[in-house]
């Protein structure tokens, strides 16, 4: 008899179900006419709670994988990654098609001037060449070190959905400030990694004055 | 190379040939089952919760649009002593106790008065008014509420030359209201509210103790409330407790908390945009379509005088 085995494709598959999971809920719902009395705000605030839940979750792959030593993370960035444009793209054609139903005037006019529409689209479009340039097959393509580069954009995807989301509310700023605090963690490991694989954390550079430094 | 087993099943678990012959009429009833299935899921009915009005008056203020439904009215809830979510009225205010209750009607009034709720709704004969009821937010409902002028109200304290403005207060416990607390809501409690007095006085401005009927359910500002249908929701205050004429302009709630968002006056105004939301269009709760928003909600006949030669987009 063959060994069970934690099979890498499996939890792939396994993950990709449980991202889909929100999408099915609100297809029940929609079954079940339980979308509240007004279904699209209720379905621009469902996708548009997954989209951020899902950005932040990418943004803790890299530490988790570091912190709990479990390099094999790695493997499911990429597709959290995607659902989270794939919500965020939900998000946005609510906006665009059911609330504002195309009607172009009315776009513009949020755009010019209503701040959070202007962060909200900027975190959209920052996730475009993000997920353009996913496949293995841009990685080679761009190389490790510039595909890195242009893909810390995702740093500003997170800044720019949680001041979208902490200008939308009203006055209740739990939920953003949540987010928010959650997205400062993310980013703070990276600068305290960045120092250390610099190796010049303040306190070592004080005792080498002798180093030139830049 | 491959040898062949034989079948091992038995013929008692092969698909009787009756059932096989019928495979078209088991597939034909699968979305009538499943539809069944949804009518047991959401039953329709209308949960009714107050005490019957009966004889109530028409109104001319009426509109003959089409109302919304009562489910609609009460699941969808701006009223933030019971939660910051559109649903959460509904349950959070399941058990608000609105028996005993008094309004305290004072200040620059020559007979101030504390009335409960049963002297309000004998003060005058309660009329059904069908009203647009319009959220800065965007949305927009059709209610038929039930009560009468406020003026008769502030007339029977008979107001002194003091009186300039109107100050109106909402019921606060915590024990009941364990989610009015400022650093959830982002608001400072008690809610309150105000009206110039010639607002107040206009006949379209609704002291309200029902709707569709019957008395106010708790999510809907149990067990009085005001209607100012020409005016953003947050202004028409739930649960009141006092009513105070005064003579300096008083606080509004979601004023103090974000004045640009939301102005002291507050009259629905397509011209006048807010920082968050486009005040151009609205949605109909049950359309699909945004519609354009109207002039003081389409009571421009009524209530247009009261600011003439005032530049609204300076008063928002």
């Amino acid at each position: 008899m063959r060994k069970v085995r934690w099979s890498p494709r499996w939890s792939k598959v396994l993950l990709f179900v449980l991202c889909l999971a929100p999408l099915f809920r609100l297809a029940w719902r929609a079954w079940n006419q339980d979308l509240t009395a007004n279904p699209i705000e209720y379905i621009t605030h469902f996708t548009g709670d997954w989209a951020i839940r899902l950005i932040v979750v990418t943004l803790f792959v890299t530490p988790l994988r570091k912190m709990l030593h479990l390099p094999d993370l790695i493997r499911f960035r990429r597709m959290i990654g995607l659902f989270a444009f794939f919500y965020a793209c939900l998000h946005f054609l609510t906006w665009f098609g059911l609330d504002k139903f195309f009607d172009f005037r009315e776009i513009l006019q949020d755009f010019v001037k209503r701040r959070f529409i202007i962060a909200g689209l900027s975190a959209f479009l920052a996730m475009v060449p993000l997920a353009i340039t996913s496949s293995t097959g841009w990685i080679r393509r761009l190389g490790g070190k510039r595909w890195q580069r242009l893909h810390r954009l995702v740093y500003f995807t997170g800044i720019a959905a949680v001041v979208h989301y902490y200008w939308l509310v009203k006055s209740d700023i739990r939920l953003p400030l949540l987010y928010g605090t959650l997205v400062a963690l993310a980013l703070a490991y990276r600068v305290a990694a960045w120092l250390v694989a610099r190796g010049g954390a303040p306190a070592r550079k004080r005792t080498a004055p002798a180093l030139p430094t830049v | 190379m491959l040898i062949k087993k034989s079948a091992d099943f038995r013929y008692s678990e092969i698909t009787p040939k009756s059932v096989y012959l019928d495979r078209r009429k088991f597939l034909a009833g699968i979305p009538a089952a499943l539809l069944a299935g949804r009518e047991l899921l959401s039953p329709s009915g209308r949960a009714m919760a107050g005490t019957k009005l009966p004889d109530l008056v028409k109104s001319p203020f009426s509109t003959t649009e089409k109302e919304n439904s009562y489910q609609e009215v009460t699941t969808y809830n701006n009223f933030w002593e019971f939660g910051t979510q559109k649903d959460q009225p509904a349950v959070y205010a399941k058990n608000f106790k609105t028996d005993p209750w008094t309004v305290s009607v004072e200040g620059a009034v020559d007979n101030p008065r504390k009335f409960s709720t049963e002297e309000i709704m004998k003060l005058a004969p309660l009329e059904e008014r069908i009203y647009r009821h319009r959220c800065v937010e965007g949305w927009s409902i059709v209610v038929p509420w039930v009560g009468y002028s406020l003026s008769t109200l502030l007339k029977a304290v008979e107001p002194n030359s003091k009186a300039k403005f109107v100050a109106f207060q909402s019921y606060y416990d915590l024990k009941q209201m364990p989610m009015a607390r400022p650093e959830i809501a982002g608001l400072p409690f008690p809610y309150m509210e105000g009206l110039r007095l010639d607002e107040a006085l206009n006949p379209l401005a609704l002291l309200c103790v029902g709707m569709y009927g019957e008395t106010l359910p708790p999510q809907d500002g149990a067990p009085v409330r005001l209607v100012l249908p020409w005016k953003y929701g947050f202004k028409s205050i739930k649960s009141i407790v006092k009513i105070k004429l005064v003579g300096t302009q008083p606080p509004s709630t979601w004023n103090l908390a974000n004045p640009p968002m939301y102005g002291w006056y507050s009259n629905v105004n397509p011209n006048v945009d807010n920082p968050r939301y486009s005040q151009a269009t609205e949605r109909r709760l049950g359309e699909f379509r945004r519609r354009p928003t109207l002039m003081f909600n389409g009571y421009a006949d009524q209530v247009a005088n009261l600011y003439a030669g005032m530049d609204l987009k300076k008063n928002y």
